[in-house]
């Protein structure tokens, strides 16, 4: 399957290896899709036979896998291998549901054939291409998408996005993308920014940073509804807290490295969520801080009535005021974090953080006092987490343990390492990709009519996840962007290759 | 300065015990059981190349990780006179005060044994290089020599909080970091490569990039960890005319392990050799070749034919 291979194999070879992959796809998926377990009327337990769907994985398997060997070039693959799922689920559709799907499951299986085979004629006109030019690699300097054109025009793009669905789809319709794609990804692009600092650049593995976010979001709700601090005073205050809770985590664990260390900072994450839980008398427990004040524009309130914001500006009322300056609080918190990690790359505090990545001893042979290194990258870390946690209370306006679990943790920690440890872009499309890749999962209810009115695909989250990962780590085990960009440059800024960036050793 | 030569330097009293830079006294180091180091005695002389010999396993490397605070010595006193000299009346006043450091009218004085590792280069100004090579191999050769200014650009950004917020002194010091990091990447050949990640480069660049890099923490005292291991003849004699640069130009005193004879004879204005972790001769190159003891206990001999024979390549080597 890598680039290595010198020639397709032949067509025999390749449909025996096909048949050989669906045969383990469906020797995989038969007891997660084989079996299911459903409640009936008279509410027991049955086991349902759903052999369909695995005659379906196996299918799909067989056909991309297919795909996949007769094809050389990964761009021809990158075009019919996603064809094999239109064409077997347009099989399946037609199959299935009989003369009321057979017209739309044609017009699924037309979809697929039309990608495979253009699939298949990109591959032959590359073939011959490369046969005509002996491709030489050119060398890898600075990829302009990546450095200036992408940046830019993402966040062009995410100042304009919220103007863009209300014009395309109305307040009601809007409230959706901005809410639960917009500001969603944004918390956790911000959380992976923020965790990215202590694990991409000073390579000090955390698996508790949810902890940080959690006082972020209790110093709000504490705060605000005790002393009726308003939000714009509590968010600097939430990453002073979070922070300080940064370096009291630090002190204890700088002598540890490596696993050690993982160890160390999941017990502290879970410990915030056990203190959390059993301090009812500060937290009020599992059931959480309720009515936390909502955000004011400046002072002036969301609300229909008058001295609000709607009727302030002359404007209709509506929700989607609130939403879109979410949006924009985020954004703006977002890019603070992503200035100033920047900035701070180019400081002598950033360059000694990826110094300590690199190769602590040598770092403490140049007179850097590794132990302030770690802290200020724990603290400031640990600030950008209590910001987002405030903000996580001010748009929710109500925060309880629950938010607050390792899961979360382990996603904040999947976006740094599938954007590739240290890149900012990285994380930014990872994030989009693992937040953005589960709300787009709700949207795929036409897949009911194919595996029945009980399938929801928003519950195989997880097991997509854990096949993104594998494919990651076979594919792109730097994560998405893996290349490091230099602080400085005497001539010119080349990338250096994530194959000698060190990952840090805790 | 006109390479005078270890012979023209010949006066009742050799630099090491007339203007120590350097006094080692008593130096014992334990692993357990095992002693490493044992109460080992040496001066070294400021301006001079002091090399450090011995057989493998006879404590040289222990006695480096002692001087730059990688260990902490189980007894034994390392006094450093930044400026002016070690007088031991100073150094016995300082030892009194329980202290690390004090001023004296000659200058700064240091027990290295009270300071922790990254305080004695940035304090004392004793820089150090490894066995095996310790570079960042995931930053550019340029970003290696600036990481190497951490302390002095710390200072001038303000603990980073003003060069956050783009403060032009601190662009000013950058600019100033960048020219001394161009500066020796001229000196060492490699100012070409400047962009370059330093896991890249050759293996003899990269140790010519550790000696560099620590020459940019601008120290009065630089151990090198076998500056020579794996370089070929060339590379090697670049390595001498290097160090000898480094002596003569910048006036940093230097002290190294080396197994490379070439280096050590041609070089070195003066020798100690370790046998077992305890010193078994101690003078200048000459003094030291043409001991018997050395030869036989350093070089691991006992027959009397392998002794000609070694003899004789040493005879070569020198001429």
């Amino acid at each position: 399957m890598g680039a290595t291979d010198a020639a397709p194999p032949t067509a025999s070879t390749a449909l025996r290896e096909a048949t050989f992959a669906g045969l383990i796809a469906a020797g995989l998926s038969f007891p997660i899709l084989a079996l299911g377990t459903e409640i009936d009327f008279s509410n027991r337990l049955v086991l349902e036979q759903r052999w369909s769907w695995l005659v379906i994985a196996a299918a799909l398997v067989f056909v991309g896998r297919l795909c996949a060997l007769l094809l050389i070039d990964w761009r021809a693959r990158f075009i019919a291998v996603p064809g094999t799922f239109p064409l077997v689920g347009g099989a399946a559709l037609a199959a299935m549901t009989g003369a009321a799907g057979l017209s739309d499951g044609l017009v699924w299986m037309a979809i697929g054939a039309v990608l495979i085979v253009a699939g298949f004629a990109l591959d032959r006109r590359l073939a011959a291409r490369g046969a005509a030019t002996a491709s030489v690699p050119a060398p890898r300097a600075t990829n302009p998408l990546f450095g200036k054109v992408l940046p830019s025009a993402g966040v062009i793009g995410l100042f304009l996005f919220p103007l863009i669905m209300l014009w395309l789809l109305g307040p009601a319709g809007s409230l959706k993308w901005i809410n639960n794609y917009g500001i969603q990804i944004l918390i956790f692009v911000m959380l992976g920014w923020g965790l990215n600092i202590v694990v991409g650049l000073a390579g000090l593995l955390d698996l508790g940073y949810v902890a940080f976010y959690a006082v972020g979001a209790y110093a709000y709700a504490l705060l605000s509804t005790q002393f009726g601090l308003s939000f714009w005073l509590c968010l600097p205050l939430a990453g002073l807290f979070a922070a300080l809770w940064g370096l009291m985590l630090g002190f204890p664990v700088l002598r540890l490295r490596g696993d050690y260390l993982a160890i160390v900072t999941l017990a502290f994450g879970e410990i915030i969520g056990a203190v959390l839980t059993n301090w009812t008398d500060l937290t009020n427990g599992k059931a959480g801080i309720m009515s936390i004040p909502r955000i004011t524009f400046f002072g002036l309130p969301f609300t229909s009535g008058e001295g609000g914001f709607a009727s302030t500006f002359g404007l209709e009322f509506s929700a989607i005021h609130r939403t879109i300056f979410l949006f924009y609080l985020i954004l703006c918190l977002a890019l603070l974090t992503n200035f100033v990690t920047i900035r701070l790359r180019r400081m002598p505090v950033g360059r000694a953080w990826e110094a300590l990545r690199e190769d602590e001893i040598a770092c403490r042979s140049l007179g850097i006092n590794t132990t302030n290194t770690k802290l200020t990258a724990f603290a400031l870390g640990a600030m950008f987490g209590g910001f987002a946690g405030s903000f996580f209370a001010v748009r929710q306006g109500f925060v309880n343990p629950d938010s607050f679990t390792f899961l979360e943790s382990a996603t904040i920690l999947a976006v740094v390492v599938l954007g590739g440890m240290g890149s900012q872009i990285g994380v930014a499309l990872a994030a989009i990709v693992m937040v953005g890749g589960t709300e787009i999962l709700r949207e795929l209810a036409f897949l009911k009519s194919i595996f029945g009115n009980s399938f929801d695909p928003a519950l195989y989250r997880m097991l997509i996840f854990g096949f993104a990962m594998v494919v990651m780590m076979i594919w792109r085990p730097r994560g998405l962007i893996s290349g490091r960009s230099p602080s400085v440059a005497l001539r010119s800024r080349k990338t250096v290759s994530g194959a000698l960036v060190n990952e840090g050793h805790g | 300065m006109a390479d005078p030569g270890p012979a023209a330097d010949r006066q009742p009293l050799q630099r090491w015990t007339r203007d120590p830079l350097l006094v080692v006294e008593h130096l014992t180091m334990r692993f357990g059981g095992l002693v490493a180091v044992n109460d080992l005695s040496f001066q070294v002389g400021r301006g001079d190349i002091t090399a450090l010999i011995g057989p493998n396993g006879a404590g040289k490397t222990t006695v480096f990780n002692c001087v730059t605070g990688f260990y902490k010595p189980s007894q034994g006193r390392l006094a450093l006179a930044r400026e002016g000299r070690a007088l031991p009346q100073d150094v016995a006043a300082l030892t009194r005060t329980g202290r690390a450091h004090q001023r004296f009218p000659d200058g700064d004085l240091y027990l290295l044994e009270r300071m922790r590792d990254f305080e004695i280069t940035r304090h004392a100004r004793v820089a150090r290089t490894f066995q095996n090579i310790r570079l960042f191999p995931g930053m550019t050769v340029l970003e290696n020599l600036i990481v190497a200014q951490h302390n002095a650009l710390m200072r001038a950004s303000g603990m980073s909080f003003l060069g956050l917020i783009g403060w032009p002194a601190y662009r000013a010091r950058e600019k100033e970091a960048i020219d001394k990091a161009a500066s020796w990447l001229e000196r060492i050949g490699l100012i070409d490569r400047a962009d370059d990640p330093a896991g890249a480069l050759p293996y003899g660049a990269q140790r010519r990039l550790e000696i560099a890099r620590a020459m940019c923490t601008d120290p009065v005292l630089l151990c090198l960890d076998e500056p020579a291991a794996g370089l070929n003849p060339r590379e090697s004699a670049e390595l001498n005319v290097l160090l000898r640069l480094i002596r003569d130009r910048e006036g940093t005193s230097i002290l190294l392990i080396e197994h490379d004879m070439s280096v050590v004879m041609q070089i070195s204005d003066h020798v100690v050799v370790l046998d077992y972790g305890t010193r078994i001769a101690d003078g200048t190159p000459e003094e030291v070749r043409n001991d018997p003891r050395v030869i036989g206990a350093y070089l691991g001999v006992e027959d009397e034919e392998e002794l000609i024979q070694v003899e004789a390549e040493i005879a070569e080597v020198s001429s």
